[in-house]
């Protein structure tokens, strides 16, 4: 049974890969993805906004107190240097690609132009075989346009394209009021994938103690049904491989994202759940029904149900209710 | 060739050279040697190498006593070894040192000098230290400078190779070991060629080897020991010229010429001072200031190698012409015929006068005086008066200079418009908060100047003893001849005040010369700023001709992203003004020192900096001022009319800075001062300052109790008391149904250090906007009168009967009056809010010793206390003896008690019929537990104290003296963990073995605070801290376990953020139990790196992680068949890593050695496993029937 599948030109043996999480944070834990049959990993973002938070923390707080008190002119010693901005993140796309052998995807979240490009240059030259922009962005301002915002995402985009070399994916929000156009925009940009989409995670109120809090939720699988039906519309209208991630939890998701035309399937929150031995479960699922139902190859069934191959492309666009008016026919 | 000019403090200075000439570094920190062993720690982890190519090992031991124990055994086993050390840790040495010498092991002991705690502390510098080691056998090396620090240090450690004599070399503590100076730089290869490695080599020969076994440490009896004594003579005898011989080899290296005692001065001088140290620098430029305009020939002699004491040398130096002599020593001896150095002259004079061939054709006339105690300032003026007074027929002996002694009148009078400063010379002052940066943009400004131009240059800086809202002042002196200046700038060229309010805190304009510059950093534009200046301000420019800038440093600083550290903005200002570089260069300079500075923090910081450096200029402005003054604006008092004498006379010239200007007579006799001072000092520290909010508040008073500093009391009280309240008082009903009983929060804003806790701490919330909560942060200024009124107001409400108080509660305890209020301690502090607590239940009977540590520093540093009394005048009385004996100087206390309690009780037994059985039965009978049962003892010991005072009877007197002993006393011994877990651990344990009813209350920080966060043994697993700068490796001790195995000691371990109601109840319990009792108390610190106004949070984290178990074992209840051990929290509830690495002295472990963090993490979440299912385990141990197990 053929499970390869290509993305962003990288030949991958299966369309399984781990996506950003605590699972690929370290040596140990990746080795153990790979181990259990993921074709590539993405690594936890690096964001540019933490790294400058810790430098800024770390001067502020070594620095506390200091030259104010004649027996205590400081607090802390001071190491010759410390392992800040990204070092030990490029350290570990280094030391991974030496251990690991499926690809390495390196994943960034910058505030600045300057950071977007510098810290993309520094994973590409850590040896990553391609970079992930994770574009988190919650455009709260009221006085904000939409269309500075999907400039923003284009100019990020191609700043990056133009300074490094290995493909560049982007991770999108589902929060445009023209998707289509917008995959359009960045797929001209020179997009080489299209990762679908990033989940915002949304804060929680804490009613006895009156606080806003953060809520970590792990997705579920009804949660894959928005990238779904994207892939399925954008198949054949990008350039650009198109990748689900969120709600991916069974060989069944993996179909249906091969079949509405994605070239991987990303997971998290299923391993993190049940384990990482579920990717050689799934993968296991996979051959089974593709055996079953005379599917000789993952590429065979890439875009089968896509909006332009799907025998009713409208479904892809009708809002729920419009299911009970498909059951009148005239 | 030029030889390398570095830019380096006298601490740097010796440790540099210490190092390279060393193998194991053995040590304790201690003030102001602290800096030597840990710049030797950090170069021993980066992997520096000695001159012998290998890293030397540097160990921390538990006291100065532990760290000479383990220099002896490192010499002993052959290792070249040294310590640094000064005051109290070098008396710690002497037992050791006088082994050291006795098996005549060389070896080299740097010490910055000084005081010795006496009638006082004192942290800063003199020679008291160094002549109570002047009898071991060491030798004693002194330097004045700090160039001579780095050239002895080196002679030093030759001499005591080649001679086999030990030897401490030391210079003058702060002043020299502090100060930052261009000197010449001695090279490795340079050291390599001073030191004989044959005498290296020798050393190890003579080292203990089971391969050629001998006995060393015998004991000697009668009829050897004494021979025995005698047998080093001829090493001493001959130590002066291998001294002199190393300083010619130096010589011979670098061309600095160094002899056993110098002569500066006239050849043919008849008036010379004889001196060692940091003041000899003085002396010589008052001699060149005053060459030519003197009739008369004068000189100094200053002492290098002060023991062996080389009488020839000695004479041979002394110009022949001399017939007066003023020997002056940096020591007090009282009681003696003269201090050490005086004493030496007298006697070295005599000897060569009474020999056969007299060196002098008359005796010379010698006197002797003290100077400089105590960093006590010595200037020129001082020197020309010690000159003068060699004029007089009768020079006054055993005289003080550069005090005012109106009682014994040893002192000379001086006069302070003699100024010798290099007119050439350009000066510098800067006032500013610790807080703002001021002192290392300085450190970074000076070392620019020298290290960067051909400037000779000199930055000290002094700081004030807060620990919140302190000020500092640094002096920086450059110019093309060398600065000898040892003392602060007397004439200043530019003036700097880095926070408008110092104007009134200092007279910042008073050194500063006519024509001056002054900077001001002020939010005043410079159209506005002129009459925003108080009159005195006004004046001073206007006689003295001023240039005056501006600069609104503090919003370049916030638009910068600097917060509130003004430093780079303000340095870029002075080297603008200055005009000390070309603009563009200075500026590429201060950005090279950043870049050096903040480059290993990262870029963003780097360039951060750059910003505020590039846009500070635009916001700097001249201000060209009228010749007139305008001005209605007067400086406020230091305190309030309404202080007492003392205050208003004395220590209110401490506050003002003019604390030289106070006469002996005004100081007291034996140390003692009166309590409840703090209050007088209003420091107004705070930008912001929590305001009440009636209406959301739920009457917790978990704001009070959180409160470090005492700032916001709860008080409950009668309606009628409102009567003639400020209009702007809030009150509130207090909580019950009584309509009559009302509440109130009141802030002390001119107390409050505005950290922000009790903020953070507050349960309550506007229900219609969740931010607003009770207490609310808001700018200080505009409250400051109004809630003076309210504070004056509510302290004059009766406060609540604390028999009908349910104190035991956090709401209830919250009402008792704090006897420990505005402390200096540091904003957010997490070790009063406890010592707050124990005033407030137990201050009014209390007796405490005070560990030295930051608890001494805040607790009993000058000008104030924050120690207090209660109307009736009574209140905790408080001593510190030293660090190391805390328990047992606690334990003294109690033994006296129960004494005098005993004794009282017999004495009033005897009196039973004259004062009458029934009191006498209730007196001695009395349970004394609550407060009510206290209240009635009072009572009647009031009855009987006037029954004896009427009484003619002499047992009655007697029992007067006595008396106060029958009412119950609360015996409080406090302290750190340095001093609980290490230095002071032998004796904690003997009182733990005591039975002793002692109360110990350890602050536990995790880290030796006071001194800069030096670890301990009671540092956590994989915190950063001073020599666990890799992270520490063990777990701390579990001091709480160890006490527990006794059987016999209360034992609690606390932290008041994660449960606070279990705080009270442990105090409480702890008070109560008639014997030992330990509370441990989780003191989140300023050293941990992290805002302090989240230190409850912290300590919550702390405990739901499972690291800081909270329990209390009671030994009563084992008779009573329980468990003694009841936990109070419920095991580890969240992984380690949510609390550790919410801290930087953890997290930064992650960013400079990632893999050891990240094993140490796993260490430290395993072992606050094992912690809990240990005491798990013996907390469900059965004792209902002990007797049915054992059979």
């Amino acid at each position: 049974m053929d499970l390869t599948t290509k993305y962003l030109g990288l030949e991958l043996k299966n369309p399984i890969v781990p996506s950003a999480s605590p699972l690929t944070q370290d040596l140990d834990s990746a080795k153990s993805l790979e181990d259990a049959g993921a074709s590539a990993v993405v690594l936890h973002s690096l964001f540019e906004e933490q790294l400058t938070h810790e430098s800024g923390e770390l001067d502020h707080y070594l620095n506390y107190g200091t030259e104010s008190f004649a027996e205590a002119t400081s607090y802390f010693p001071e190491p010759e240097e410390f392992k800040l901005g990204p070092i030990e993140y490029l350290d570990l796309i280094a030391d991974l690609k030496k251990s690991l052998d499926i690809p390495v995807i390196g994943s960034l979240n910058g505030i600045s132009k300057g950071g977007w490009i510098e810290y993309a240059k520094n994973i590409e030259q850590a040896g990553a075989n391609a970079v992930e922009l994770n574009i988190y962005y919650i455009p709260t301002n009221t006085d904000v346009t939409s269309e500075e915002i999907e400039n923003m995402y284009v100019d990020t985009l191609k700043a990056v394209k133009e300074n490094v070399n290995i493909p560049v994916a982007i991770k999108l929000s589902p929060f445009f009021t023209t998707m289509a156009n917008m995959a359009k925009k960045l797929d001209n940009a020179g997009a080489d994938g299209l990762i679908l989409f990033n989940r915002f995670y949304q804060p929680d109120f804490d009613l006895d103690a009156l606080e806003v809090v953060p809520n970590l939720v792990l997705s579920t699988n009804w949660e894959m049904r928005l990238p779904l039906r994207w892939i399925a519309i954008l198949y054949g209208n990008v350039k650009a491989d198109l990748v689900a991630t969120s709600g991916v939890t069974g060989y069944e998701d993996v179909l249906k994202v091969m079949m509405a035309g994605g070239k991987a399937a990303m997971m998290a929150s299923e391993l993190l759940r049940n384990g990482v031995g579920r990717i050689g479960e799934i993968l296991s699922d996979l051959e089974k029904w593709m055996e079953e139902h005379e599917y000789s190859s993952i590429q065979m069934m890439q875009g089968s149900m896509s909006q332009k191959s799907c025998a009713e492309p409208a479904a892809f666009e009708r809002a729920n209710y419009m299911k009970t008016l498909q059951s009148y026919k005239i | 060739m030029a030889r390398k000019k570095i830019m380096i403090d006298g601490n740097d200075a010796a440790a540099n050279v210490a190092y390279k000439l060393s193998e194991i570094i053995a040590i304790y920190p201690i003030t102001p040697s602290s800096g030597m062993g840990e710049m030797s720690d950090l170069w021993s982890a980066q992997g520096k190498k000695n001159i012998w190519g290998t890293v030397p090992s540097v160990t921390e031991m538990q006291s100065e006593g532990g760290a000479s124990g383990a220099v002896h055994g490192a010499l002993q086993a052959g290792a070249l070894t040294t310590t640094f050390t000064a005051s109290q840790g070098l008396l710690l040495m002497i037992p050791n040192m006088y082994k050291i010498a006795g098996e005549l092991t060389p070896a080299v002991f740097h010490v910055s000098a000084r005081s010795l705690a006496a009638q006082a502390l004192s942290i800063f510098g003199d020679h008291s230290d160094v002549m109570q080691v002047r009898q071991t056998g060491f030798g004693l090396m002194a330097s004045g400078s700090v160039q001579e620090v780095q050239d002895l240090a080196a002679i030093t450690h030759r001499a005591t190779l080649e001679s086999r004599i030990p030897f401490v070399h030391f210079f003058d503590g702060f002043r020299t070991s502090h100060e930052i100076q261009k000197i010449e730089e001695l090279t490795e290869e340079e050291l390599r060629e001073l030191i004989d490695n044959k005498t290296v080599h020798a050393h190890r020969e003579r080292a203990m080897n089971p391969n050629k076994p001998v006995l060393r440490g015998t004991a000697q009896n009668p009829d050897a020991y004494f021979q025995g004594r005698e047998t080093v003579n001829k090493y001493y005898d001959a130590a002066p010229e291998i001294v002199q011989n190393a300083m010619d080899k130096f010589a011979e290296i670098t061309g600095r010429e160094y002899h056993l005692f110098d002569y500066y001065g006239a050849p043919d001088a008849k008036r010379v001072i004889i001196i060692m140290g940091s003041g000899s620098e003085t002396v010589k430029e008052t001699i060149e200031y005053l060459a030519g305009k003197e009739e008369e020939k004068i000189g100094v002699l200053v002492v290098r190698l002060y023991r062996p004491f080389s009488v020839e040398h000695f004479i041979q130096t002394l110009p022949k012409t001399v017939e007066k002599i003023s020997v002056l020593d940096r020591t007090k001896e009282p009681g003696s015929t003269g201090e050490p150095l005086y004493l030496d002259v007298i006697t070295a004079i005599t000897e060569a006068m009474t020999s056969s061939e007299k060196p002098f054709n008359e005796f010379p006339k010698i006197v002797g005086g003290r100077y400089g105690l105590s960093s006590k300032e010595f200037t020129p003026a001082m020197v020309k008066a010690v000159y003068d007074n060699l004029k007089l027929d009768t020079p006054k002996n055993h005289f003080t200079i550069g005090i005012n002694d109106d009682v014994t009148h040893t002192s000379l009078d001086f006069d302070p418009s003699f100024i010798t400063e290099d007119q050439e010379a350009t000066k510098c002052m800067f006032y500013g908060l610790g807080s703002d940066g001021t002192v290392g943009a300085n450190k970074n400004s000076i070392k620019i100047i020298g290290g960067e131009t051909d400037n000779n240059a000199q930055g000290y800086f002094v700081y004030d003893s807060k620990k919140s809202g302190s000020t500092t002042v640094s002096h920086l002196r450059f110019g093309k001849n060398k600065i000898n200046s040892t003392y602060l700038i007397q004439e200043a060229d530019f003036v700097g005040v880095h926070l408008f309010e110092l104007i009134d805190s200092f007279d910042v304009l008073g050194k500063l010369k006519k024509g001056g510059t002054f900077l001001l950093n002020t939010t005043f534009s410079k159209d506005e700023v002129w009459n925003k200046l108080p009159k005195r301000i006004q004046k001073q420019m206007i006689d003295k001709e001023l240039s005056f800038y501006v600069i609104d440093a503090s919003t370049v600083a916030k638009n910068t992203g600097m917060g509130a550290r003004i430093n780079t903005v303000m340095q870029t200002c002075f080297f603008a003004i200055s005009g000390i570089l070309p603009k563009d260069e200075a500026i590429q300079k201060i950005k090279d020192a950043i870049k050096k500075t903040y480059s290993s923090k990262g870029e963003e910081i780097v360039q951060k900096n750059f910003n505020a450096v590039d846009q500070s200029l635009a916001h700097l402005f001249k201000v060209e001022h009228p010749n007139s003054v305008t001005s209605e604006i007067t400086i406020p008092p230091v305190v309030s009319d309404k202080a007492p004498d003392f205050v208003k006379n004395t220590l209110a010239m401490m506050i003002a800075g003019k604390g030289d200007d106070v006469p002996v007579s005004q100081m007291p006799v034996d140390g003692t001062f009166p309590t409840a001072t703090a209050k007088w000092e209003k420091r107004n520290i705070a930008l912001e300052v929590p305001v009440w909010e009636a209406d959301i508040c739920i009457q917790c008073n978990k704001c009070a109790l959180a409160c470090p500093h005492a700032a916001i009391r709860a008080k409950v009280y009668d309606k009628a008391d409102l009567e003639n309240a400020p209009e702007t008082f809030k009150s509130i009903q207090a909580r019950g149904k009584d309509p009559n009983r009302m509440y109130t929060i009141q802030v002390s804003v001119e107390d409050c250090t505005g950290c922000n806790l009790c903020v953070e701490v507050c349960p309550a919330k506007d229900k219609t906007e969740v931010s607003r909560k009770a207490i609310n942060m808001t700018p200080q200024r505009p409250l400051r009168e109004t809630e003076r009124v309210n504070l004056d107001f509510f302290l004059d409400i009766p406060e609540a009967d604390r028999t009908q108080l349910k104190i035991d509660s956090v709401a209830g305890s919250q009402l008792l009056e704090p006897l420990f209020e505005y402390s200096g301690a540091c904003p957010g502090c997490g070790e009063t809010p406890y010592v707050k607590l124990v005033s407030q239940l137990f201050g009014d009977r209390a007796i405490i010793a005070n560990a030295t540590g930051c608890s001494s520093i805040y607790g009993g540093n000058l000008p104030t206390t924050p120690w207090a009394t209660n109307k009736e005048g009574r209140g905790p009385t408080w001593n510190n003896s030293l660090f190391e004996d805390n328990a047992e100087f606690g334990m003294g206390m109690r033994l006296t008690i129960d004494r005098q309690t005993e004794y009282a009780t017999e004495l009033l037994t005897q009196l039973k019929d004259e004062v009458g059985g029934e009191l006498v039965e209730a007196i001695v009978t009395a349970p004394q537990k609550s407060e009510q049962e206290i209240k009635d003892q009072r009572e009647r010991v009031e009855e009987l104290k006037s029954k004896l005072e009427a009484s003619s009877n002499p047992t009655a007197k007697e029992l007067l003296t006595v008396v106060d002993f029958l009412v119950t006393k609360s015996v409080w011994i406090m302290g750190g963990d340095g001093w609980a877990f290490d230095i002071g651990f032998g004796g904690l344990d003997h009182v733990f073995a005591s039975g002793k009813n002692v109360n110990i209350l350890v602050l536990d920080t995790e880290v030796y605070s006071n001194t800069g966060g030096q670890q301990s043994k009671a540092t956590g697993l994989g915190a950063v801290a001073k020599f666990a700068a890799a992270g520490k490796g063990v777990p701390k001790k579990d001091l709480g376990k160890i006490a527990m195995d006794y059987g016999s000691v209360y034992v609690a371990q606390i932290a008041m953020g994660a449960n606070d109601a279990q705080t009270i109840k442990a105090i409480m319990e702890a008070e109560h139990y008639d014997g030992v009792s330990i509370i441990i108390a989780y003191s989140h610190c300023i050293a941990h790196g992290y805002d302090m106004a989240k230190g409850f949070e912290h300590q919550k984290l702390a405990v739901d992680s499972g690291y800081w178990p909270i329990y209390r074992f009671n030994p009563e209840n084992v008779a009573k068949g329980k468990n003694p051990l009841k936990l109070d929290y419920k095991g580890p509830k969240i992984p380690i890593k949510d609390y550790l690495y919410t801290e930087n002295r953890y997290k930064m472990l992650t960013k400079s050695h990632p893999e050891r963090a990240k094993h140490l993490l796993e260490l430290a979440q395993e072992h606050a496993k094992v912690v809990w299912r240990q005491y798990s385990h013996i907390a469900s141990m059965d004792y209902s029937n002990t007797d049915e197990e054992t059979k």
